[in-house]
Order: C-alpha cells, then structure tokens, then sequence
C-alpha cells in the first residue's frame, strides 16, 4: 500500500468536494479497492470515505413503492431489512462472507461493477434507478461493460430505487474458489413484462437475456426459457469454458423462474 | 470404559489452550531489536536472460540499510538437494545449481531477483519499485512432454536436456513384465493427470535472521518442520556456519503439510544478511509470495497398465509417470516420485510383477517437492483409480475384485523392494462396509433420482509407508541424511519430567500425545511432563516431523530414552529399599519389591538422584537424564479403506460428497480424538485434490491460479460428516509403541474414493465417462458427460 491521506466527511456535499481533489478516490466498504490498494496496484493520493454519510445509510419505501436502498447500506443490513423485497434480501445474504458483507455496501458494489459481482444483476433485472449526487441514472444506461458503468468522475451513488416485482428470484452459481458467480441469474417479474439479468458470464459484464425475457413475459415458467445463448463473448477460464457458462445462463434461468413461481 | 490418562485416552491437546486464545508464539510474533525488514523483488516472467539490474537509485531511497543481488552470494554455496536419485542406467540424476538470488537468468515466475533491506517494510517495497530490472524473455518450458523433446528450450544451459532423470523400478523385472502383459487375459489402461497442489498452510513463511558480533553465532527463527535439518544444510552447504555458532528456531508453526520441511532461499538470505548487515533481518511471506514460491506438490502425467489372467487375478503392473520438478531440485523432491512412489505400487495386493518408470522433468515453475502423502497418494490414485476401471470393463463389484487380491500373509515382500511387517485388509475392508451401510446405496441411490440428481459410490483401498525411515535403507535408495529420531528425557530433582524430542509439532499435538506415553510408562500424571521441541540449542540432533514419522520414530526415541530411566530409577529403588533391582516393579508411579510391601515414591526416588546422600554413588551416577536416537528398521505400513458417496447435478455437473466413511488399520493408538482430527484434515486435503484445488500454469509460465481468488481451498460447507474407524488394528511389529502413524493417510486413502464415485454416478445415468481429472471441478463434470 502507498501513503494516501483520508478524508470521512458526513455530508454527501462535503464528499462530493473532497472528491473534487486531484487523484482523489471514493471508498465505500473496500471490499474491492483495499486488497487493490495493498497489491500497490493503485495510488490515490486521497481516500473520501462514503461510510459516515448517515444519509446514504438505511432501507426505505419511496412514495411510487420502490425501495429505496441508500449507496452506503452494507450488504449485511439489506440482508437483514430489504424483507419487502426477498429475492435482494436473499441475494444479498449470500454476498461473500460475514466479514464481507459487514463491510461491502451497495454502491460500492455497483460502481465497481465487477462482471461476476452480484448486485448489477440485480439492478438490471429489477430495471432499478441508480440515484446519484447530481442525476438519476437507469439501470439499462448504468452498465456500459465490464468494471465499467455510467458514472462519471468523482460522482458519488446515493441511493439505489429497485421497483418491487410481483416475484422474483436469484440463482448463483458460485466459482469454486472466490464464490463469485461463475454466472448468476436474476429473474424479476412485473406487471409488463419479465427482466432477466446475468452477471458472470459475459466479457461484457452484466447483460439482459433479451430471449428469455420475451418468451417469460408471454409465460413465466420454467419451460418457456429458451434453449442457452450462444456462446460468443462469453468469459473462458480455468473455472469454466464460454460453453460451460452458455450453457449455466439456460440452466439457471429456469431454475430461478421455478423458485419464483 | 475408556480410559482418560495415558495411551489410549482421547485427551483435548494442552497447546489448544494458546493456540485458541491467541497465545501462540509465531515466528512473526518474534520482533528483535533494531530487526529491519526485507523486501524481496521476484521474477514476473517465467524464463529470461537478466539483461539489466542496477539497484544504484533504489539504494539512495530512504530507509534502504542494504541491496542484495547474485553479486553479494558468489562464494556462498547454492540451496542443496538432500536425496540423489540414480538413473536406470546407474547414472546419477542431473542436478542444477540453484542459487540463493537468480545469477544471470531467471528460471520462474516468483523467483528473487534481488532483496531490499530497509528500515521499513513499505520503505523496502518503495525501494525495490525502484530497481531498475530488465529481463529478456526466453521460450518459457512449461508442458512436461513439450519439455522433453528434442529442440525443446532448456531451463538449464549446462544440462544435457530437461530431464533430471529417467528412473526403472525395479528394472530387472521389466522384461518379466512385458511378458506377464503378453500372456494376460485382460489389460486396463488408464491414463491421468495428479493434479499440481500448493499447500497453503494457514500460517505464511516467515524467516527471521540475527546475528551476535562478539560471539560470531547467527540465529534464524523459522518456520520450519525441522529445524535441525535445516541448520545443518544452511550451515555446511550454504554459509558455511559450524553448527556451534548457528542455532535454528522453529518456535509454534501454523501448519506445515510438508512445504516447510524444505531450506528455502529466504532462509539463507535472512541468516547471511543479519550477519552482514550486523542487525537482525526479517521477512514475512505474503500469501502471494507464498502461491509463488513454497514448494508445490504433485503434477505427476501417468499413463498405468493392469493386466489379470482369465480368474480376474492381478498378474502384472507397469506405469509411466512424468513427474514435475520445477526449475530447480527442492530439498527432497528426487525422492517423492521415486522412492515414495515406486515402492508402493503394489499397494494392498499382491501382484507379482510391476515395473514404474519416472522420468523426472525440468519446467519453467516454481520447484514442486513433498505435499502431505508425498508420492503416496499418486501411487494410491493411479493403483485405485485402474482396479476400478478394469472392474467396471470386466464387470465384476470392484471391492470383490480388491478382496480377491489383497496381500493376506504378512510378513509381505512386494515386488518393489519393501516389506509389509503387518496388516488385515479384509478387516478394514470389513470395517468399511459396516460403517458405510452398502446395503441401503440402492435406496440412496433412489432418493438421489427423485431429486434430479446422480448418486455414485466409490471405494478404495490404501496403503503408506511411513515412519520414514531406516537410515541405512535411504542411504542406499539416495538420501543425504539420516531419518533416526532423538530424544532427551529430564526427569527433574521432585520427578516432573522434560522431553526434549527431535521431533517438531506444528499441528500434530505432540505436547499432548508424548505425555501420554509417558504417564502410561511411570503411571504419573500427564501433567507432570512437559515437551521442548524446534530449537537446536535445547534439544538433540533430531530430524524433524514429516512422513507420518513423530511417534513412530520420535515417540519411540522417547520410548527408549523413557526405559533408560526407568532403568535407573529402579537402582535406586533397589538401593533405598535395601532389595534386589531385579525385585522392583514401577506401577502407578511407585516402586515396590515384589512379595513385600515396601515401597518408595516416584519423587523419592528422583530427590534421592540429586541429593545423593543415601546413594549408590559407586555404581551409578547422580542425576536423571537420558538421551536415546532411535534409528527403525523398517518403515511402518498403515493401510485402510475409504468409501465415498456423491450426489452429481447432471445440469451443472456440480459434485456434493453426501457420505464419506474411512476404516484405517494405524496400529496403537495414544490419543484416538487426535488421531481422528489427523483422519478429518486428511480428507479435507484428499477432497481438495478431488474437487477443487488445482495449480495451473498459462503458456508462458504465468501462474493463473495465484490467489485464493482462483485456488480453491476446502471449506467446511464443502465437507461432509465423516464415519471413522480405526478399530481393525494390526500394531507395528518393529517399533516398541506398536504404532504406524496417521498424518497422511487421509489424503492419500480419499483422493480415488471420490472420483470412483463421480465416476459410478455418471456411468448409473448412461454417460460413457471412464474418467475425469481432478479436481473435479462443476465445469469438468459438465463437459465430460457432453
């Protein structure tokens, strides 16, 4: 690790001008970004601490009935208060570790966007609205590819609004080793229409099984989803060949309709 | 009812006390006055020429005490190789220099290039970004068969080629074989992969090294399962220090499973640079560092042949084996895919004639030596994983098969040179069907369908050879040491007792066993003896804790040096009770003259031997202490049988282990709680080879599986409940404790259980799949039953 100085404001304001300095970098848990920073594989010259906002803290429901999750909520806490909303309650539980999961928050997770992260696929299934210090950003415009999302320099997530679908469900299956999802699938049903989002499967990071969606919407079972996608542009590695991860989205996808249904 | 004192008794271990509370003393607990830190700079690329090193700005960065490179070790020997293994042609195996800090090329990613000592660790890290390194990369050597093909790029400029050597057991035989191959009514193949493994003890390595000016003595404080042996390679063969001026310190260690038995370049450095930096120098191993550069285990290419005659008998075996060496030879690695492989092909049957050939190859990574079983459980694999092929090819119930040729008169000279003092593999074989319930799998079987999900079964047989070893039998295999043990048995002025043993704990529970042996010999309580282990100035030459060997060889060490006392005490008895020596018994720690009802306490007896006031000072000496090197005979043989059953999801080809029951036959047994810890860990490091851990190295040498991001550790939730049993005992005939050892067996007996099973399971829903290599992992089983 390099010498960095820190900074834990108590407003998102404030946190938004610390962030305003040069090479200054936004921590929310470090989960991430603190075995990055030991590795000396990045050098800010400051870390803005997002976890002493209290107003990016806490669960909600906002009038249009979304819930609203503040960016600094650690996973363990929607684990334990996102009740109204199960499937995120369920897949938050299952976020990595107790230690983890004490530390990790939402917006963190999300702005990171790792492609076997869990919460993107949430996100986007949910057709969720990342809410942000100057904008309101959807879910569909927010990932724009691997570890790479729609915000821009120095813009902080406040608050994440996931619309709550008649059902829902979430299947992980996890990589061996860092239990990750080798892919995941999140299935989320609403009154227009079935969203279908998968994280650790494609180079591209999360993405909408447009197939699936348009067969489910018209029959939300598990025998309506469509054979696997092909399997150009998904991830090969040693825990498993695109093929592999082709095939799991299909497997998945059925299994989570099942669960839901 | 069982007993709670001495052998026999499942006693919870005393060290559990500071290791539970956070009171153990790590050698990274160990902080000297005015130590600074090193900081070593590591080869990133897996094969290249050193084309520049200039450390001159990184020298004046803050903090920087000293820079180290090859420049600072010419003089200083290389690391040494303990075993030479020779060619079937009688020539001796080729073997690199392997220098302390790369000199010229780098041979591996992870090797050090140079070192930076520092005030600080960050100063040192700082200091070393600041070296100005530039490698050119060379074609890296990865493949083992690429590797020894002619044209192949050589990882050793002055070696005839990649191979260390070619090695025939037993050569002789080999022509007897072919012929036993061409009369057989039946021939299995089988060709697999054992799996490269990093060990990944929980505690990292850590060296520190001090050095005293005015006495001229060097101190290192290691992380070592023996430190003895290292003193004396680091001392004679590296830095020529005496050992009367080197002491070696391995104070609580945190895991071993073989990758601390070995001299490490950093323990050198450590020791020689507090020594010229005149202050105490210390590293500690991250866990990055650890993935590239503790020695791994395993990676051995086999291709194994069983032939049976028409009565489905065993009638020969031959293999060929490509086992991995690294880039240079680690401490034992000649030994594990030879001696510690070959001779235990026979395993559990008495097949006639076998003939293995390994050569040993040269590859651009890091070096690979012993891993917990060490040759053991690539014999047991590729033996196991056969016989259960050529069951399913003959179709005949694979434990009919293994009893119908199992060994059943002992002594058993196998064909590869060693002896079977004792056993009982149908016992265990009986043992294992009782615990394991065959009779219900069908049912089993049946729920598992209704859920979806593929249920197999898979058993094996095992047998070790441990209680390494008779000195005089390694020496002739190749060893370059001896593999007695030692002990010194104190008995203090008021009759508690210190053993000061060779042996080394560094999760066995030796504190808690040894005691036991000796409270059984006394008949005193546990609590008044104490053990001494891992320092060079307070215990005898001893050679350290690997091979299953601490209470088979060291425990029998104390055994002998325990009877010395007992011995003497019994003079004196005889003195202060005015009787005949002949006439005393030692029971429930107090002597008594037979027939009488005199009797005089343990403690009596040990005051009388330092205030000899009333004392047969003619005929023996003051004081009780006594020293016994205990040298075997033969190896020990534990053997057993493990059954494993497994649920398959054929959708994603995820493996669960539902059931996993193991008989072992380990002898006697001290403390049977221990022993059935030893067993668990065992198979928690079996089913990881099974399923998840796998080593992989890219093209170009890169180590992909670098982090626990991508090496998959066992976890508990990927573990089942455990049946096991260890009542079919058959003890030792050649140690006086009767006992075989139980440190490996687990991961070498479960291994093939596991992928039998994966493989029964598969084969139950139609899938052609006659093999799959481990680990086992959901994307391998998926692809093998496309």
């Amino acid at each position: 690790m390099y010498n960095f100085d820190f900074e834990k404001p108590s407003t998102v304001a404030d946190a938004v001008a610390a962030l305003g300095q040069e090479d200054a970098q936004a921590l929310g848990g470090g989960q991430t970004l603190i075995p990055t920073l030991k590795q000396r594989l990045a050098s800010p010259s400051k870390l803005v601490s997002l976890k002493g906002i209290p107003e990016m803290v806490g669960i909600c429901r906002g009038d249009d009935g979304a819930l609203c999750i503040g960016g600094a909520t650690p996973h363990v806490q929607v684990a334990a208060e996102a009740g109204d909303y199960p499937a995120l309650a369920a897949l938050a539980s299952h976020i990595g570790d107790p230690a983890v999961r004490n530390r990790g928050t939402i917006g963190g997770s999300l702005a990171n966007n790792d492609p076997a992260a869990c919460y993107p696929a949430a996100a986007l299934a949910s057709g969720a609205t990342i809410k942000t210090n100057s904008r309101e950003i959807a879910a569909d415009d927010y990932f724009q590819g691997m570890f790479t999302t729609a915000l821009e320099e120095g813009e902080i997530i406040t608050e994440v609004r996931f619309p709550v679908p008649e059902k829902a469900n979430y299947q992980k299956f996890v990589q061996p080793a860092s239990r990750f999802a080798l892919t995941g699938v999140f299935v989320a049903k609403y009154a227009d229409g079935v969203r279908v989002a998968v994280t650790g499967a494609s180079e591209e990071g999360v993405f909408r099984w447009t197939e699936a969606e348009a067969a489910l919407s018209s029959n939300f079972s598990a025998d309506a989803v469509p054979s696997a996608p092909s399997a150009d542009g998904m991830i090969g590695d040693i825990h498993g060949t695109p093929e592999y991860r082709a095939h799991l989205i299909a497997v998945l996808t059925k299994r989570a309709v099942a669960a839901a249904a | 009812m069982p007993k709670d004192h001495g052998i026999g008794a499942a006693q919870t271990r005393r060290e559990d006390v500071r290791f539970l509370t956070g009171q153990g003393n790590y050698t990274d607990d160990i902080n000297l006055k005015g130590q600074a830190y090193v900081h070593f700079l590591r080869s990133d690329v897996a094969h290249g020429k050193i084309a520049k090193l200039d450390t001159s700005a990184a020298a004046a960065m803050p903090g920087v005490v000293r820079i180290f490179t090859s420049a600072d070790f010419e003089g200083v020997g290389g690391l040494p190789c303990g075993w030479q293994v020779t060619d079937k042609h009688g020539e001796p195996m080729q073997e690199p220099a392997h220098p302390i800090i790369a000199s010229g090329k780098v041979r591996h990613v992870g090797e050090i290039v140079a070192a930076v000592v520092a005030e600080s660790l960050p100063q040192a890290r700082d200091a070393a970004e600041a070296i100005e390194l530039d490698i050119e990369e060379l074609p890296p050597v990865v493949d083992m068969k690429a590797a020894l093909e002619a044209g192949s790029a050589k990882v050793h400029d002055d070696l005839t080629s990649n191979l260390c050597y070619d090695w025939g057991f037993v050569e002789e035989n080999k022509g007897a074989v072919e012929e036993a191959f061409g009369k057989a009514a039946h021939v299995t193949t089988l060709e697999l992969v054992n799996n490269r493994l990093i060990a990944n003890p929980m505690e990292p390595r850590v060296a520190v090294g001090d050095y005293t000016r005015h006495s001229d003595e060097s101190t290192l404080y290691t992380t070592s399962q023996n430190p003895h042996v290292i003193r004396l390679l680091m001392g004679a063969f590296v830095l020529g220090i005496p050992e009367h001026k080197l002491r070696v310190v391995a104070p609580d260690v945190g895991g071993g499973f073989g990758t601390k038995i070995f001299h490490y370049a950093e323990e050198a450095f450590c020791t020689f640079a507090a020594k010229a930096c005149n202050r105490a120098v210390k590293w500690t191993s991250t866990r990055s560092e650890a993935f590239m550069s503790d020695a791994h285990g395993r990676d051995h290419v086999t291709t194994i042949q069983l032939a049976l005659d028409e009565n489905n008998n065993f009638t020969a075996l031959r293999t060929d084996t490509l086992a991995n060496m690294g880039a240079y030879l680690s401490t034992f690695a000649p030994s594990v895919p030879t001696w510690l492989h070959g001779t235990l092909m026979a395993g559990n049957y008495k097949t006639p004639l076998i003939y293995v050939n390994v050569k040993a190859v040269f590859t651009n990574t890091v070096p690979v030596d012993a891993y917990r079983g060490a040759g053991r459980p690539e014999a047991t694999y590729q033996l196991e994983r056969v016989i259960d092929k050529a069951a399913r090819e003959l179709g005949v119930d694979p434990i009919a098969l293994r009893r119908q040729n199992f060994v059943t008169e002992f002594p058993y000279a196998t064909p590869v040179a060693v002896e079977y003092d004792t056993g009982d593999y149908h016992g265990t074989m009986d043992a294992l069907e009782r615990m394991a319930d065959f009779a219900g799998f069908e049912a089993r079987r049946k729920e598992s369908e209704a859920k979806g999900k593929l249920r197999g079964l898979g058993v094996n047989c095992y047998i070790e050879a441990c209680g390494i070893a008779p000195s005089n039998l390694v020496g002739q295999l190749g060893a370059r040491a001896g593999l007695y043990e030692s002990a010194t048995v104190r008995v203090n002025a008021t009759g508690g007792l210190v053993v000061m043993t060779g042996s080394h704990s560094h999760g066995q529970g030796h504190e808690t066993t040894f005691p036991q042996v000796i409270a059984e010999m006394i008949g005193i309580d546990e609590s008044m003896v104490e053990i001494v282990h891992g320092d060079t100035s307070k215990v005898p030459m001893g050679m350290g804790t690997y091979g299953s060997r601490s209470l088979a060889v060291g425990g029998s060490a104390m055994v002998r040096a325990a009877e010395k006392i007992i011995n003497k005490t019994k003079k004196i008895a005889a003195h202060l009770m005015e009787a005949s020596e002949a006439d005393i018994e030692l029971k429930d720690g107090a002597f008594s003259v037979a027939g009488t009802d005199k009797s005089v306490a343990w403690g009596d007896v040990c005051l009388a031997a330092y205030v000899p006031h009333n004392y047969p000072l003619e005929d023996i000496e003051p004081g009780l202490e006594e020293t016994a090197f205990y040298d075997p005979s033969n190896f020990t043989y534990p053997s057993g049988a493990y059954a494993c059953e497994v649920e398959v999801d054929p959708e994603t080809g995820k493996v669960t282990i539902e059931r996993f029951a193991a008989a072992d036959d380990f002898g006697n047994v001290v403390n049977p709680m221990i022993v059935e810890g030893q067993v668990h860990g065992g198979i928690a490091q079996g089913v990881g080879q099974a399923l998840l851990e796998g080593c992989v190295y890219d093209e170009n040498g890169q180590l992909l599986s670098a982090s626990y991001m991508d090496y998959a550790m066992p976890r508990a939730d990927d573990l089942p409940f455990y049946s096991v049993d260890h009542s079919s005992a058959t003890p030792c005939t050649h140690n006086p404790l009767g006992v075989k050892g139980c440190g490996e067996a687990g991961a070498i007996g479960s291994p093939p259980s596991v992928v039998n099973a994966v493989v029964d399971a598969l084969q139950s829903a139609g899938k052609n799949v006659t093999h799959i290599d481990m680990p086992l992992t959901p994307a391998r089983v998926w692809a093998a039953m496309q």
